[in-house]
């Protein structure tokens, strides 16, 4: 273990194995698969966000040319799963009740589907569409967290929390309390989510869609429809964005599921910018409290954590906000609470960094607070409180750079030249600001099966269901595949984004390299003793009767001990046989329950602030980190640039605004909510601090695509903080919020 | 549906086109009304609604698209973007926002970048149209496409399209002489995935390289 791509065979530097494909546009997304016979269906949304339909009128729909028919909730076909009784209902991966398209009259949100035509042209069905005539029994939404917070409930994933004494910051000599506030943020891939849909019979189909998890696509619909594992077939190599907001199937995915079943034609729906704000998943807005007491050398006492964040009506959906505070300091005195608070929206979901990202803005902003009361260093104060075990549970750590990363990015960004005072620095006639956080994320690890198959002309094939929504799986389980059989990397073919492939566990949470990348190497590893056996079975030659652990695979050639030679593609001559597969299941070992494994990274930010209009301008950025082993370094580097400008767009831009009197968006598309374009980014230093972590994966690698996220909005705030000795709480941090 | 002469499909066109061309040769409105109606009529009692709205509601449209000449009939109210994706199965050009915010269905029209989400197919009629399936020469990619291989100028691939449209027509148009003039000139092309700073390493390569295309 750990000595895996100690000296790689493989560059570490290869590029994308679909690039490509990505840079010719023959890349296919799931609104691209030229379909024989495909119809479009645009869907019709409602104009409340609470009430019931009271009259729904498709007679002009249905008569405008190429139309072939409208589904609403009067006229569907019969869906297995959603018309048993309630009890039967039960969806393991959701608290409460599932969303139903079409199922009744009932709004639960605003532009709510309760329609879909389908016509033969997208430009026919569109305006169709709009030919639908609805009326409504209209009641009063509740779509404000402020207003609501007496309303909160407790969810099972999220129980309150306690070490310690609960009260011990009470007497603490120096103490910090603040409210802080995120805002609704919209994943925003820029594919919209689609799906296109083909019926092969009554009990079989075939869906082209947009999904993190072909496997978890696949049980969704099979469960809700009543079909076989075999006759549901889930297509999804290609997936532009996803970033969590595909993480389940959406209304559009099964809109165009109960559109091709009664029309009996293929279907495609793929949602307008719009109607990507309020149907597949955001992340919730939260209210959240933080208290923290200290001694005067910084020595942390006590800190409370009391968090609220957004649901829908239907659903209980958690995330893990308060978990960094948890676990990032060492604080014998810990409190944390989190409190559902549900609104007349749309059930919120996984969102880059979920819960980490709104939870860490709060407790590393906080602890800036703290710093500033201390008249502390804030990169000291952290040094002072850092972990040197899981303060959570007494658990070693599996691996712990955090204080390296400090240093190394403290070093390169030269954080001893800041002057510690507010409003100090100048640049060129702006306000400057130096700020730094830190950011701890699980690292997770599934199961996950891989199939690999020795072929006659020499070439490896791995294949698994995995899907790649960006972060560059699909080049890095290649790079394993080739490093585990010592073969040349353009000699492995990897397969992944098929339902039909060995089960692999969804891309999100980042565990993917862990979890799918452990399989990938377990396959071949799995297959080379496959092979050894067969080898050493076969009678009358130089490996016959050889123990299996002596036969070993370096440079494309197998090897025995006496040093006895074979190719891979003779070793099949050999055996007759056109190609050997194995496959293997790969799980988490029981070792990695003694340790507590995150990845870990520090940030620092250098902010420019006008000193009239107050405009905040990104200046440079360094982030370290340690995600232990780095497998790939360009598609490393990117998980992090991305991260960067995620969190330039949570710091300074990006706020779903509700009109509440209405429970609507007023600001859903790309003029309005605002991501940060190429101008908004500054430059950016990665450091990683690449050692491999010994205890989670064979490859010694940790999770990469989020932890660049947790705590990078809090380096922008402090930033902030200093350059104008003003301190937002409440993000995003417009100018508005600095005059 | 598009009736592509280089490539019939099933419908038989021809009639219809027919139609089509006889209806523009009447300089006169009420003559063509006149003309027309006995089919209106007839599509009328047949409950042909189809039929009478194609007659209707489709133009003639020539139009080059990566060098080869396309003689289409289109709805005027089809973009430039839905005929190259869902018409001519050209799916590189990606839609993204369909209201011109987010750069995605960048093509090139004569030369140009242009926001296909914005231009109605119809008003390119006589013109040249270049999509990233037209960028590279056979087998061989151009630059810049290579140079958003090499620096990992992508992510989830979606946007890429566009903004390697976008990339060489930076590069054309004189706005790629720093970093800070390519971020402002690339603004119009979104990225969620945040390539940003990849994308801008790979103009600036091959701008250095004099890659004008």
């Amino acid at each position: 273990m750990g000595k895996f791509f100690e000296r790689p065979l493989v560059p570490d530097d290869l590029d994308r194995v679909e690039g490509k494909e990505k840079v010719t546009g023959t890349a296919s997304y799931a609104a691209e698969y030229d379909v024989p016979g495909v119809h479009y269906g645009v869907l019709v949304n409602s104009s409340i966000a609470k009430g019931k339909i009271s009259t729904l009128n498709t007679r002009e729909a249905e008569r405008s040319p190429g139309v072939v028919a409208v589904v609403t909730h009067l006229n569907r076909p019969k869906i297995p799963f959603w018309d048993n009784p309630p009890e039967q209902q039960d969806n393991k991966r959701v608290e409460g009740q599932e969303f139903r398209v079409f199922f009744d009259d009932t709004i639960y949100f605003d532009r709510q589907p309760i329609a879909l035509v389908i016509a033969d042209t997208f430009e026919r069905a569109t305006y169709a569409a709009s030919l639908v005539k609805a009326t409504y029994k209209k009641e009063s939404p509740s779509t404000n967290i402020k207003n609501n917070l007496d309303k909160a409930l407790t969810a099972k994933q999220a129980q309150d929390y306690s070490r310690g004494d609960k009260d011990a910051l009470k007497s603490a000599p120096v103490k910090i309390e603040a409210q802080y506030t995120t805002p609704f943020q919209v994943h925003n891939p820029m594919e919209t989510h689609a799906a296109t849909v083909v019926w092969d019979a009554p009990d079989k189909v075939t869906v082209y869609n947009k999904t993190q998890a072909t496997k978890i696509a696949q049980q969704d619909i099979m469960r809700t429809f009543g079909l076989k594992a075999e006759n549901v077939i889930v297509h999804s190599p290609y997936v532009g964005g996803a970033f969590g907001s595909s993480s389940r199937v959406w209304p559009e995915e099964m809109a165009a599921l109960i559109g091709a079943k009664k029309s009996g034609k293929p279907v495609k729906v793929m949602l307008r910018r719009d109607e990507a704000f309020n149907m597949v998943g955001y992340r919730p807005t939260s209210v959240q409290r933080i208290s923290i007491g200290a001694q005067s050398d910084g020595t942390m006492t006590g800190i409370n954590h009391e968090a609220f964040g957004s649901t829908s009506q239907y659903e209980k959906f958690a995330e893990r906000i308060v978990d960094p505070t948890k676990a990032l300091y060492n604080c014998a005195n810990v409190s944390t609470s989190y409190r559902l608070v549900p609104l007349d929206m749309s059930t919120p979901c996984w969102t880059r960094g979920p819960g980490e990202t709104s939870g860490s803005f709060a407790l590393e902003s906080a602890v800036d607070e703290l710093s500033y009361a201390l008249k502390m260093d804030p990169l000291e104060l952290r040094l002072k409180n850092f972990a040197e075990k899981d303060p959570d549970n007494g658990k070693p750590w599996s691996s712990n750079y955090l204080k390296e990363c400090y240093e190394s990015g403290a070093k390169k960004f030269g954080w001893k030249n800041r002057n510690p005072q507010p409003k100090s620095m100048q640049k060129d006639g702006w306000l400057l600001g130096m700020g730094m956080a830190a950011g701890i994320y699980h690292a997770g690890r599934s199961p996950a099966t891989v199939s690999a198959t020795l072929r006659s002309n020499g070439t490896l094939l791995v294949q698994t269901s995995v899907a790649d929504t960006g972060p560059g799986s699909a080049t890095i389980m290649t790079q394993i595949a080739a490093e585990a059989m010592s073969i040349d990397v353009r000699k492995v073919e990897f397969q992944w984004g098929h339902s039909t492939l060995p089960p692999a566990p969804g891309q999100f949470g980042s565990q993917t390299t862990a979890s799918t990348g452990s399989g990938v190497y377990d396959a071949v590893k799995a297959l080379q003793k496959k092979i050894a056996g067969m080898l050493s079975g076969k009678q009358g030659w130089a490996f016959s009767g050889l123990p299996v652990e002596d036969i070993s695979f370096a440079d494309e050639m197998i090897v025995d001990k006496n040093g006895d030679k074979v190719s891979y593609d003779d070793a099949l001559k050999e055996l007759s046989v056109k190609e050997i597969k194995a496959e293997f299941e790969s799980k988490p070992t029981e070792e990695r329950e003694q340790y507590s494994g995150y990845s870990f990274a520090a940030h620092f930010v250098e902010v420019l602030v006008h000193p009239e209009t107050k405009m905040v301008k990104m200046n440079r950025v360094v982030c370290a980190v340690d995600a232990g082993r780095v497998i790939n370094k360009k598609t490393a580097a990117s998980q992090v640039y991305g991260s960067m400008v995620w969190g330039t767009g949570i710091a300074l831009m990006e706020e779903g605004i509700l009109d509440h009197r209405y429970g609507r968006y007023v600001n859903n598309d790309f003029a309005n909510y605002h991501i940060p374009v190429n101008a908004d980014i500054c430059h950016v230093d990665v450091l990683f601090t690449d050692k491999p972590d010994p205890i989670l994966d064979p490859m010694g690698a940790k999770g990469l695509g989020e932890i660049g996220l947790v705590g990078f909005a809090a380096a922008v705030a402090n930033a902030v903080y200093h350059a104008t000795g003003k301190r937002v709480r409440d993000l995003p941090i417009t100018l508005d919020k600095l005059l | 549906m598009t009736n592509d002469n280089t490539q019939d499909k099933q419908e038989q066109p021809g009639e219809l086109l027919e139609t089509r061309r006889q209806f523009l040769k009447q300089s006169s409105a009420i003559t063509a009304i006149a003309l027309v109606a006995p089919a209106l009529v007839d599509a009328a009692e047949k409950k042909l609604d189809e039929k009478a709205a194609d007659i209707f509601e489709k133009v003639p449209l020539s139009i080059e698209i990566n060098g080869k000449q396309h003689q289409l009939s289109v709805e005027p109210r089809v973009t430039l973007l839905d005929l190259l994706r869902e018409q001519l199965h050209l799916t590189g050009s990606k839609k993204g926002c369909d209201y011109g915010q987010c750069g995605a269905c960048t093509v090139h029209v004569n030369g140009k970048r242009v926001l296909s989400c914005l231009s109605l197919a119809v008003m390119q009629d006589g013109k040249k149209v270049t999509t990233i399936e037209g960028l590279a020469t056979g087998s061989t990619l151009h630059p810049m496409q290579l140079a958003f291989i090499k620096h990992d100028g992508f992510q989830c691939g979606y946007c890429t399209p566009g903004q390697i449209m976008s990339a060489v027509a930076c590069i054309n148009e004189g706005h790629a002489g720093s970093d800070d003039e390519i971020r402002e000139h690339m603004s119009g092309n979104l990225c969620r995935c945040g390539a940003y700073h990849n994308i801008v390493a790979a103009i600036r390569e091959v701008n250095a390289k004099g890659g004008k295309s």
